[in-house]
């Protein structure tokens, strides 16, 4: 940071701007280490970038060879990148009503310029589902979920329920025949649910003399459908689910996932 | 807190300075005190060991004996000890917050089910008996989810007369079609067929439809309830009012 500058003997335009503009408080600012052309700079455009932290200022060789680990994971970053750029964008047209939705999805394609934004969010979706996949298959066949790196593992298996969770809650938003009665059969699984689903194992244990705990309006199918059937609440809160709270929840737990790379000792090499 | 953090503290585990555990401010209360003014109070929140424990202990029996003799007549004025000790009063707050944490947990997860929900009745009257012809009536699969059958011969009760059958599939819960021409009730989603009565013959579903709760109304039209459900497997379909005979 106290480098001098060397400064050519002769100095064009371009390099005085360039000089001045690199030499603001607000450039300073932002860029708090020379440029990275020496390993101590390296390690600081790591190190004092919030974003970059998370990443190991160093990988191994073995980290940037496709043939080990096929990208899955960033591929998955990748995508997520990308379905929330898009879903924030279909976010300014849809609205989550029985009255509306459908009719929303069809104008996304006929009435907005550049018809192919919920193709590419629906595409997205699916192909995100197909690289989580692979990268777990990848981790597990290379043997990195062993310690120190099972912690890691179990947050990625979260994530890729998450994941799944996307993919069942935004399913539903078109709110087309498909939609309906995939969410009705998908969540019809929620009533087996042990003890909290009212035609569960143990559900009718908990009762209260002649009055069941758990029935049909209070257990866990109600409450991820807000209803007794697929109707404007189940519509309205897996939109809240698909749009807020699951990709919240999945953000942070990648935020995690990369930091614990990192911490256990980045990307696992071959043996 | 602050001044209470040094760790060099453990003064918990002596007697003589375990009772100035529960002095909170030693400088003011406590101008004799044997130690300097400036040193910590000793924390011993958070400290699990039995030492830890034992010198509690000892610093409460302390406390007690010296205030033994102003407790009848309530407290010595010169009586600079708190009411309330240093870790009681953590605990107290801790557990405070624990339970206001619990309610508003709970809270949360209680606003998820509403108390008023904007779905069709579960019980309806459906009109008189002389409005319905035989065989299946869909006038009511739409809003209400049932299908009215008016039989002349019962399978069960071999009596003339109607039953409700839910529109609910015994495989996945979809909503079968009814098809005139084939007589039968079948499934888009995977395939289920049910004859008129409500046995599954074809397809994934493994058990009968389901039949509603029909009975007359004291007007003589004919009240359905939904949430009262009868099945076959079960023998139900036997019971009175899951047929309506007339």
């Amino acid at each position: 940071m106290a480098e001098t500058k060397t400064v050519a003997p002769k100095e064009g335009l371009g390099t005085r701007v360039w000089n001045w503009l690199t030499e603001t408080q607000v450039w300073t600012s932002i860029f708090r280490h020379n440029r990275p052309d020496s390993d101590r700079n390296r390690v600081l455009v790591m190190l004092s970038n919030v974003f970059l932290h998370l990443h190991p200022v160093r990988i191994r060789k073995s980290g940037v060879k496709l043939r080990y680990t096929w990208c899955m994971g960033g591929l998955s970053f990748f995508l997520f990148l990308v379905l929330t750029f898009t879903g924030l964008l279909l976010m300014f047209y849809y609205r989550p009503t029985l009255e509306y939705a459908y009719s929303d999805i069809v104008g996304l394609r006929e009435h907005v310029p550049l018809g192919i934004m919920r193709e590419m969010h629906r595409w997205g979706a699916h192909a995100m589902v197909i690289t989580v996949w692979l990268h777990m298959f990848r981790v597990f066949m290379t043997g990195s979920y062993k310690p120190p790196r099972e912690f890691n593992w179990s947050i990625g298996v979260i994530m890729l329920v998450l994941t799944l969770l996307l993919s069942f809650t935004g399913y539903l938003l078109p709110w087309d025949q498909l939609a309906i009665w995939a969410i009705t059969v998908g969540s019809n699984m929620a009533r087996a649910t042990p003890f909290l689903g009212y035609e569960g194992p143990g559900a009718a244990l908990l009762r209260l003399g002649d009055v069941p705990l758990i029935h049909a309006y209070d257990d866990a199918r109600f409450a991820l459908l807000g209803g007794s059937f697929v109707g404007e609440g189940a519509l309205l809160r897996f939109y809240v689910l698909h749009c807020v709270g699951l990709p919240l929840a999945i953000a942070v737990l990648m935020a995690v996932h990369f930091w614990r790379v990192r911490k256990d000792g980045g990307i696992s090499g071959p043996l | 807190m602050a001044e209470d953090t040094n760790p060099e503290d453990s003064t918990a585990q002596t007697g003589p300075e375990g009772t100035a555990a529960p002095a909170p401010a030693p400088q003011a209360a406590r101008p004799a005190a044997p130690r300097p003014p400036t040193a910590p109070a000793p924390n011993l929140a958070g400290k699990t060991t039995t030492a830890a424990s034992a010198g509690g202990a000892a610093a409460r029996a302390v406390t007690a004996g010296a205030t033994k003799p102003a407790v009848a007549s309530g407290r010595d004025p010169d009586d600079a000890s708190p009411l309330l000790t240093r870790r009681a009063w953590m605990g107290l707050a801790w557990g405070a917050f624990s339970a206001a944490s619990a309610a508003a947990l709970a809270a949360t997860g209680r606003f998820m089910f509403p108390n008023v929900l904007n779905e069709p009745p579960q019980q309806f009257v459906i009109g008189f008996p002389n409005e319905y012809g035989m065989g299946v009536d869909e006038r009511w699969k739409e809003r209400f989810g049932v299908w009215i059958v008016r039989t002349p011969d019962d399978m069960v009760t071999h009596a003339s007369g109607f039953y409700a059958l839910k529109v609910t599939c015994t495989h996945l819960g979809c909503t079968p079609n009814y098809l005139s021409a084939e007589a039968k009730f079948k499934c888009p989603c995977h395939g289920s067929g049910f004859r008129l009565t409500g046995i599954n013959f074809e397809g994934p579903a493994p058990r009968p439809l389901e039949r509603a709760r029909i009975v007359l109304a004291d007007d003589g039209q004919i009240l359905v309830d939904k949430a009262r459900k009868f099945q076959y497997e079960l023998g139900q379909w036997m019971d009175p009012e899951a047929f309506l005979a007339i």
